[in-house]
This record gives structure tokens, sequence and C-alpha cells, in this order.
């Protein structure tokens, strides 16, 4: 089957019903993305399911065939950094680093379609994912910059 | 564990037909936690994700059309949903997070039978008529009977939930209210889960009344003790005191990992009272 994976056509001949997560990680190498919970509440696996935050510890490959799914690894470069992963590292959004990824990808999906940066929206867009360490002010406070820069 | 994929309706009602043991795959929010704790081990999981027709949501003469398929996101920001039925549009933005909205199903939500399903008081409120489809033909379920316990429904062997059918009620309530309480102002299951729609006369007597809770009994409940107590009376204190001393015939809530029975009451109470006094 083919799926478009951070701007590439790939194709998957293995399980059918491998989950998301498990496929980016093993077979394509894509270990930015992380498992958490592995039910839906921590959000660390969010990935962009043509466009939209998902939880690909909950999608099996079946269901996203000629999809387009964005990881973490497509938003930036170490040398040419995405906004949000410029705001985090000047605000302090990580931490220990596990929910960043998906923190940042639901982040990119809020930015992309300009939203809010009122802390209360931004609150509840990130309510998907949790974060153990930051007590979220830094999170919130890197959103909120890199969405404000971008309104600029 | 055995995957069937569906192309199309025709191959999914006669792949279910043929394996009716088989568990169908809409987003898979809820099917996935089993997946991933080893509860589907050895199970048969029918794929309907291709049926992209089952997704659409458009507005009828009637009222709205919503396809199973149809995932909380779409149905939240739909046009028509927020202005014909707000309480629904409301409910599906207080379903997990963005992630679970984006990609978990109302046809989902509902096969899933979890008395705290967060849509289920805005669709018993309105009424919603739930179509089935399976090999030997389509039916229209009235929303209240869809539900046979926790987890359970009524649908049939071989049976799959098409989509949903809301109709805008003939006359526009002048009060309508959703409110979800749970550990979390997003993101959590619901400790108890209300939906009220209210019509008044030119006299502000109750012309008509529906009320209806979730997480508070095996299943969404309808309050038609209270409705019926209400329903010709001036929304006084003693009115509403007199309708919320039947509350207990209403609802039967528990004590579980969530919540208390005690509390689900005392917040049931203060939901309904809250929303009668509205402004």
């Amino acid at each position: 089957m083919q799926v478009k994976i951070n701007n590439k056509n790939r194709s998957f001949n293995g399980t059918p019903f491998k989950r998301l997560i498990d496929v980016l990680r093993e077979d394509f190498g894509l270990t930015g993305t992380k498992e958490g919970c592995s039910e839906g509440e921590c959000g660390a696996c969010t990935v962009l399911l043509d466009g939209k935050p998902v939880n690909s510890c909950l999608i099996s490959i079946c269901q996203v065939e000629g999809a387009a799914i964005e990881t973490v690894e497509s938003l930036g470069l170490p040398e040419k950094l995405h906004p949000l992963q410029e705001s985090f590292l000047r605000e302090g959004g990580a931490q220990c680093g596990i929910c960043t990824p998906g923190m940042l990808m639901t982040a990119a999906a809020y930015l992309k379609a300009g939203g809010d940066p009122s802390p209360d929206a931004i609150r509840e867009e990130l309510a998907g994912n949790l974060c153990r360490c930051t007590g979220y002010q830094h999170i919130i406070n890197s959103v909120a910059k890199a969405l404000s820069e971008n309104k600029k | 564990m055995k995957l069937l994929t569906a192309r199309d309706e025709r191959e999914a009602l006669r792949l279910y037909k043929r394996y009716p043991e088989a568990l169908p795959l809409a987003g898979g929010t809820d099917l996935m936690v089993g997946w991933n704790t080893g509860r589907l081990n050895g199970k048969t999981i029918l794929d309907l994700s291709r049926l992209k027709d089952w997704a659409r949501i458009r507005e009828t003469p009637m009222g709205v059309w919503i396809g199973a398929l149809a995932t909380h996101t779409a149905i939240r920001v739909h046009p028509a949903v927020k202005s014909r039925f707000p309480l629904l549009a409301e409910s599906s933005e207080t379903i997990g997070g963005r992630q679970i909205q984006n990609q978990g199903t109302l046809g989902g939500n509902i096969a899933n039978a979890s008395p705290a399903g967060d849509t289920f008081p805005a669709l018993a409120v309105y009424e919603a008529k739930i179509h089935t489809v399976s090999d030997a033909g389509r039916r229209v379920v009235p929303f209240s009977e869809i539900f046979a316990g926790v987890k359970q429904t009524t649908l049939q062997k071989g049976e799959l939930i098409e989509g949903v059918e809301l109709t805008t009620p003939s006359t526009e309530p002048c009060r309508q209210g959703f409110r979800k309480v749970g550990t979390r102002a997003a993101q959590a299951i619901s400790k108890t889960v209300f939906a009220g729609l209210l019509w008044l006369n030119k006299d502000r007597t109750v012309d008509d009344i529906r009320l209806a809770l979730g997480s508070v009994a095996t299943s969404v409940r309808r309050l038609e003790h209270i409705e019926t107590s209400l329903t010709g009376q001036k929304l006084d204190p003693k009115a509403i005191t007199r309708a919320l001393n039947l509350l207990s015939r209403d609802i039967h809530p528990i004590d579980d990992i969530r919540s208390t029975r005690d509390y689900r009451m005392l917040v049931s109470r203060n939901l309904i009272t809250s929303f009668l006094n509205a402004r």
C-alpha cells in the first residue's frame, strides 16, 4: 500500500493492521514520534493525518492508505528550525522531551490554521497533549510566541 | 487477528453477513485501545475506512444528515449543525482532545454504547433517528431504542450504523443547554453530562421540555418524570423543587472509578437547576 510520509511517497508491504506509530518508527526509522500511554490520553504520538493532529498509536496503517502523514521530522532542520522549534528553545518549552514531538505537531497544525494566540485557546487546543515536567506554562508561552510572531 | 477490508458499502455488508462476529472499525479511537492491551487478539476486524460516502454531513429540508463515519471535528465545525443543533456541536467539542475529535466518529461513538458517551444527551433531546443497514435491508431506530445496556446496542447481526438523521424541531426552542462535568475542562471522560431544550408559552408556562443526562445510568436517560412534572407549569422555585424530587426515578448513578453516586446525584440536580433558572 501507498502512503505519503513527510512529503515522500512510501510503500508499505507489512501486516495491514500494524499501528501507524510502529510503521513510522520501525519501518521508516522516524523515531521522533513517541509512545506514551497507548490509549489516546497523552498525545505523545501525535502526527498529522491530512493536516490534522491524530494519535498514531490509535490508528492502524490500513486506515490511512493514500493519506498524507507528517511527523516531527518534517518540521525543521538543525540549521533551519521551524518557528515552533525556535520558540520552544527560547521559552524553555521542552524539559525531558517525551511530550515535545506531539506538542509541536498539534501546535504546528494550529499555527498553520492561524490559531488564536490567547492562552485559553492554546490550552484548549493542546488539551490532548500531556506534559509531566513543565507545568505547561512554558509550553503555552512557546506556542503563543510562535503564533504572535506568525501574525506579524 | 483477521482483517477484513471493505472497499464499498456492498462489500462491507456482504463481509459482515459472512462474519457477524467481526468488530466494525470506524475511527478506531476506542477499538485500538483494546487492540493495544491485547484484548482483540484472535478477533476479526471489519475495516470501514474506505466507505468515504459514510463520512458526509449534509443539510436536508428537515434538518441534517450525519454519516456514521463523520468525525467529531467535522460535526463541530459544520455550519448547519452549529446553527440548527448547537448542543451536538458543543458536545462534539468536549470529546477527548483534538486528536480524538479528528479521528473518532459519531457512528463509532454510538455503536460503542458507553454510558458516558458525550454526544448522547444531545442526540436524546433532538430525538435523533439512527439509520442502519444490513444485507437484509435498512431500518430506522429511534435514538431512545438504540442502547440495550452498558456497551450494548440493539443492532442486529450483520447490521451497521449508516448515519444519523436530525430533524429540526417545528418551533425553535427558547433555551438550549449543554454541560459536561469531568475532572478536567477538556480531554476527560464525563462524571455527568447534560443536555436540555425548553419551549415556553407567552404566559411563561412550559410548553415543552426535553432533558437528558449521561453517565448516570447504564445508558443515557431522558428525564421523563421531570419533563412531565414541569410541562404546563410556570418555572417557579416550587415547581422546580417538585420536579427535582423525581430525579431518583429518572436516573440511577453508581459509584465507580470516576465519581460517586452521591456526587452524580448532586451535580445532576445542579445542572438541571441551572438550566431551568438560566436567563
